[in-house]
């Protein structure tokens, strides 16, 4: 290959300047990545500007959402998103732990890639998707086989009773965390799964040679060494569920109120902006709704950021899946 | 005495038989899950796959038709969105691995855009629609295309990082010993030899943005006919999804699941197609 030639005298100044344009595209194109994220920032607070003026600090605690008298509230979707997101952390933990487990100490070897694609695979599938199979699959046997089961056993006990009464709609809060807790799975687990494997087989074989079963290796040794990142992977597992729209959109229900019980329907941000931004008519409306946009950005950059400052230690090359 | 060690015993090889059950039982739930949503694809977007699906417009309710003007759009915005996005991209990528690897700034770019990477994609939505839509008065294909190449972006960055990195610094210093100028080694040496991890990181950035709904919703919003017009609203498949599943017709609810199964078909055989072409990059590595 001769492209690599000597510098010849003459042809060094032209090379000078195209190395000067080529540095400069590359520092360009990475300041531009800096500029999008206060871009964005910068548009959602503008949009927004008109809602906060108008209804000023009580946007944030008032339910109501009432687009024939213009009157606006964030705080049943803030309400919507908060709840469904933290119990589909609840149901998507567990269950990802048990995933990433399986694929770092369980799995024989010749499994272990098939799962571990097959797990990524489920990553992939959009988030649509998870949506029209909630509304038409997931749904109906939650309505017809756990709901009823949820009212009749655990809706008479004092506390949480309350959670679990009145008609089992099949659409609404529990749907929304169930679909939203399958769609995290991949992603917790993923991280988990990576994490696990950045620690030193050496500690490991220690344990395993005082003679802890494995369990005791997993639960003595790898899950205190791996503590950062497994917080890191939830977070980021949050972060998604947190604005996840299309998915919730499907099953939620849209219901601009808060209900004590987790089987009636209600909304969340995303899935507000989803269901009316084309819609809103008036700017009182849509600056609402931008506005509803700026909270959601709000909590999850700051969730997102917590989370990739835990991964921040961790080698970047091991964590490629996320 | 050795009773109680006998029970002890007992006791934590019983444990860990149930916790190594218990995991195998949650990824036995993982993969079903997995299993179930493309069982109930495969079973209701078959009964609507036909030639007219590919050659036919969406129809009003009750009428048949196909989706041809929403695939269309669907390719259209998709690689218009790559074709603006990857690139710029590729670029910042480069500068992070080779001119700013250790600089603050590029510490920086680099925890950005991993907010970025995971940032709520229907708040880029409403980003372009306050910048672009707005503007320009209507919704148009071109805004849809802008709001898929800012969620593409930041996944060929940090693909086109890590693939850089990859690469030996011995190819690197080698070059720069001829007297090549680091963009003559970069775009000669460098790119070359990590072609296929750039081009993977492109297939799955197609992968991610090709799915996205709710970053359309705004921009392109949709369009009933047949239109190839950029300044315009125009259809695709998820947001068509969207709105025939919700609604009460059957033969849109029927359009909807076959669109759910192409779509999800493209997906998934784009990130298979992905993955082969790491492990032939690199044999032996990880995973």
């Amino acid at each position: 290959m001769n492209t690599v030639a000597a510098v010849e005298p003459r042809h060094a100044a032209g090379q000078r300047i195209r190395e000067r344009i080529f540095r400069g595209a590359t520092l360009a194109a990475a300041l531009l990545v800096l500029t999008l994220l206060g871009g964005v920032a910068v548009s959602l607070i503008k949009g927004s500007w008109p809602a906060f003026a108008h209804f000023k600090f009580g946007f944030l605690t008032r339910e109501i959402w009432n687009p024939v008298t213009d009157q606006y509230g964030a705080l049943a979707p803030v309400y919507g998103t908060l709840v469904t997101s933290l119990l589909a952390m609840l149901l998507a933990i567990p269950i990802s732990f048990g995933i990433a487990i399986f694929l770092t100490e369980l799995s024989p070897s010749w499994l272990k890639r098939p799962v571990g694609v097959a797990i990524e695979l489920l990553a992939a599938v959009p988030s649509i998707i998870f949506g029209i199979w909630g509304l038409f699959v997931l749904s109906p046997i939650l309505q017809r086989h756990v709901q009823p089961w949820l009212i009749e056993w655990l809706g008479p006990l004092p506390l949480i009773g309350k959670l679990f009464q009145g008609p089992p709609f099949g659409i609404g809060v529990l749907s929304a965390s169930f679909v939203l807790a399958i769609m995290v799975i991949p992603f917790i687990a993923a991280v988990m799964r990576d994490v696990f494997e950045t620690i030193p087989d050496v500690l490991k074989e220690s344990a395993y040679g005082l003679g802890a079963t494995t369990w005791e290796v997993i639960w003595k040794v790898v899950v205190p060494h791996a503590r950062t990142g497994m917080v890191g992977g939830i977070m980021l597992g949050l972060g998604r569920a947190l604005g996840e729209t299309m998915a919730v959109t499907f099953v939620i229900g849209n219901a601009h109120r808060i209900s004590t019980s987790l089987l009636a329907p209600g909304t969340t941000i995303s899935a507000s902006i989803a269901n009316e931004f084309t819609e809103a008519v008036g700017d009182l409306y849509t600056s609402s709704l931008v506005a509803l946009g700026s909270l959601l950005f709000l909590i999850t950059f700051s969730v997102i950021a917590a989370a990739r400052f835990m991964l921040l230690r961790l080698d970047r090359r091991a964590l490629s899946s996320v | 005495m050795s009773g109680s060690a006998h029970r002890r015993r007992a006791m934590r090889k019983f444990t860990n038989a149930l916790a190594l059950g218990l995991s195998g039982l949650a990824t036995a739930i993982g993969l079903a899950f997995l299993g179930a949503i493309l069982w109930t694809l495969v079973k209701n977007g078959l009964a609507g796959m036909s030639l007219s699906l590919f050659t036919e417009m969406t129809p009003p309710p009750g009428d048949s038709g196909g989706l041809l003007n929403a695939i269309y759009g669907s390719v259209v915005m998709t690689l218009m969105g790559i074709l603006i996005g990857a690139p710029i991209g590729m670029l910042a990528g480069t500068y992070l691995a080779e001119y700013g690897r250790t600089s603050r700034i590029s510490a920086v770019i680099r925890f950005v855009n991993d907010i970025l990477l995971s940032a709520p994609s229907i708040i880029v939505g409403l980003f372009v629609y306050e910048v672009f839509v707005v503007r320009m008065g209507h919704f148009s294909a071109i805004a849809g295309a802008i709001a898929l190449a800012v969620i593409a972006m930041p996944v060929t960055v940090r693909t086109t990082e890590d693939m850089l990195n990859l690469v030996p610094q011995g190819m690197k210093d080698a070059s720069t010993a001829m007297g090549a100028y680091p963009w003559r080694t970069i775009t000669n040496i460098i790119y070359p030899a990590a072609r296929s991890g750039i081009v993977t990181g492109m297939l799955l950035a197609v992968a991610r943005i090709s799915g996205e709904t709710a970053p359309l919703l705004f921009t392109a919003l949709n369009n009933q006919f047949w239109s190839t017009n950029l300044g315009a609203p125009m259809a695709n498949l998820p947001v068509v999804i969207f709105q025939y599943a919700l609604s009460p017709y059957k033969n849109w609810q029927q359009l909807a699941w076959s669109g759910a199964l192409l779509i999800t078909l493209t997906i998934l055989i784009l990130s298979i197609i992905a993955r082969f072409v790491v492990s032939a990059l690199n044999p032996g590595g990880k995973r």
